[in-house]
């Protein structure tokens, strides 16, 4: 049996309750309901303030990072107020300002093959709101194992995509993608950009489709992906089938139980800021600036994209961006030292690994990015 | 051509290729498109497991696979392999 609504409730749902697919009924079955929300950012955002406005009884937000200015262009349920606050605690406060009657759990740890199955277990759905690999195949993954709707949404620049995986009616995610791409293809958020509003509308269709399920009414993504580009204003759907040979939801599963996918993916899940920083192949803002002033003879090569030069850059680089770097080795001096630098260091770090596996010897890369030369040594540069 | 894979067809929504199958569809963008290749396909010429051609709504996949016929109008979407959140 589901749990009566108190007079205020009922008055606080009444919108959803005039609605027949709804009603009394249906909104009793939503306060019953409860969903876990892998990642607490622009996608987790509206997914949490519409499923804890929606009246969902009990909500798990998962994250363990921190709220940064640079995230309150898209990730709207935390505030300028909340700057550096746990995100997982900054959008608790606001979903229970928003509805105190629903119970939202505060997750403030990395999701991991270790705890991920007991964290699951409390929640009859799950949406993966994340932004890594290793986080989207282990959240797959588990819930394939233990039978839970996988609400899938992802987003890049203008391009956004959603989907339900259910391994009960329909395929996965690994039975559209098997295996993640190589890390030197995959540009994150932070080092790509995304327009702001994109995950309110790829999240919002998340939500629309967890509350659908939850109901039990209309026409699911299950088996559908829809593909969504907010430049041409485009919704494309294509179908997705399940996959006979998938490793974990085929006949012959290879996979039963959860792996350590920060190995399998070959990047790291849980810091995806800094990049690389192993074999003594980084080096460090101050050290750089040592270097550059008595006179070193350096190639500071930037790989970010061109238009990024506008923000900051560095005198005397030049700029080959990661994704042609591998066409242009010609035009770099393996018999002079060369510092790779971007952003942050994810993708000169993944740089380094281009000129490492061509042969280049005498590489670098700088730890932190041009953001970290901004905060210690131009302190005039923006960091972004 | 999805906007992950834009800048390597000098920024274009759709690119016009020339062929009879799936697979020479592919071969031709890619030599167009030399820095395609490695996005597309492993040294030995075999798609990538993290591509999905959809010829109309159905993936390739399920059809003929790189055999698969096409038509003179046919469009096929690369679907991106895209972690964002």
């Amino acid at each position: 049996m589901y749990p009566d609504l108190s007079r205020q409730e009922i008055l606080r749902y009444s919108r959803h309750l005039l609605i027949p697919e709804v009603g009394l009924e249906g909104q009793r079955r939503l306060k019953a309901s409860s969903a876990l929300i892998v990642g607490t950012g622009g996608l987790g955002s509206p997914v949490a303030l519409y499923l804890a406005s929606a009246g969902i009884g009990h909500i798990g937000l998962l994250d363990y990072d921190l709220v940064d200015e640079s995230n309150l262009q898209r990730q709207i349920v935390h505030g300028t107020g909340s700057l550096g606050k746990r995100k997982v605690a900054s959008a608790r406060e606001r979903l229970l300002d928003l509805n105190p009657g629903i119970q939202v759990d505060a997750l403030d740890e990395p999701f991991t093959s270790t705890n991920a199955m007991r964290i699951a277990e409390n929640y009859e759905v799950i949406i993966d709101c994340s932004d890594n690999f290793p986080t989207r195949y282990l959240t797959n993954d588990l819930c394939v194992l233990t039978g839970k709707p996988n609400f899938y949404g992802a987003i890049y620049r203008f391009d956004g995509q959603v989907s339900v995986f259910y391994s009960k009616e329909g395929p996965c995610y690994r039975c559209l993608f098997p295996e993640p791409p190589p890390p030197e293809l995959v540009p994150s958020c932070a080092d790509a950009g995304v327009l702001g509003v994109l995950p309110g509308t790829i999240g919002t269709i998340q939500a629309t489709e967890v509350v659908k399920f939850l109901l039990g009414i209309g026409s699911s993504l299950i088996g559908r992906l829809l593909l969504y580009n907010a430049l041409d204003m485009s919704f494309e759907y294509v179908n997705l089938k399940k996959n006979p040979d998938c490793k974990v939801c085929g006949a012959k599963p290879q996979i039963t139980a959860l792996v350590d996918y920060f190995e399998f993916c070959g990047v790291p899940g849980l810091d995806h800021g800094r990049g690389w920083t192993g074999r003594g192949l980084t080096i460090t803002s101050r050290q750089l600036a040592k270097r550059l002033k008595r006179g070193d003879k350096i190639d500071l090569v930037d790989v970010r994209e061109p238009h990024e030069l506008a923000i900051s850059h560095l005198e005397g680089a030049r700029n080959i961006p990661l994704g042609v770097l591998s066409s242009r080795l010609e035009e770099l001096d393996p018999s002079q030292e060369i510092i790779l630098f971007c952003k942050s260091g994810s993708r000169s770090s993944r740089a380094l690994e281009i000129l490492l596996a061509a042969g280049f010897q005498r590489v670098k890369h700088l730890s932190g990015g041009i953001n970290s030369w901004a905060r210690e040594i131009a302190t005039d540069l923006p960091v972004y | 051509m999805p906007a992950p894979l834009r800048s390597y067809v000098n920024g274009l929504a759709e690119v016009p290729v020339r062929g009879a199958t799936v697979g020479a569809v592919i071969g031709d963008l890619m030599e167009q498109y030399p820095i395609m290749r490695p996005h597309l396909a492993d040294p030995a010429g075999t798609l990538r497991p993290f591509v999905n051609l959809f010829l109309g709504s159905n993936n390739i996949k399920d059809l003929q696979g790189l055999d698969t016929l096409l038509n003179p109008e046919d469009v096929l979407i690369l679907v991106p392999s895209i972690a964002g959140g």
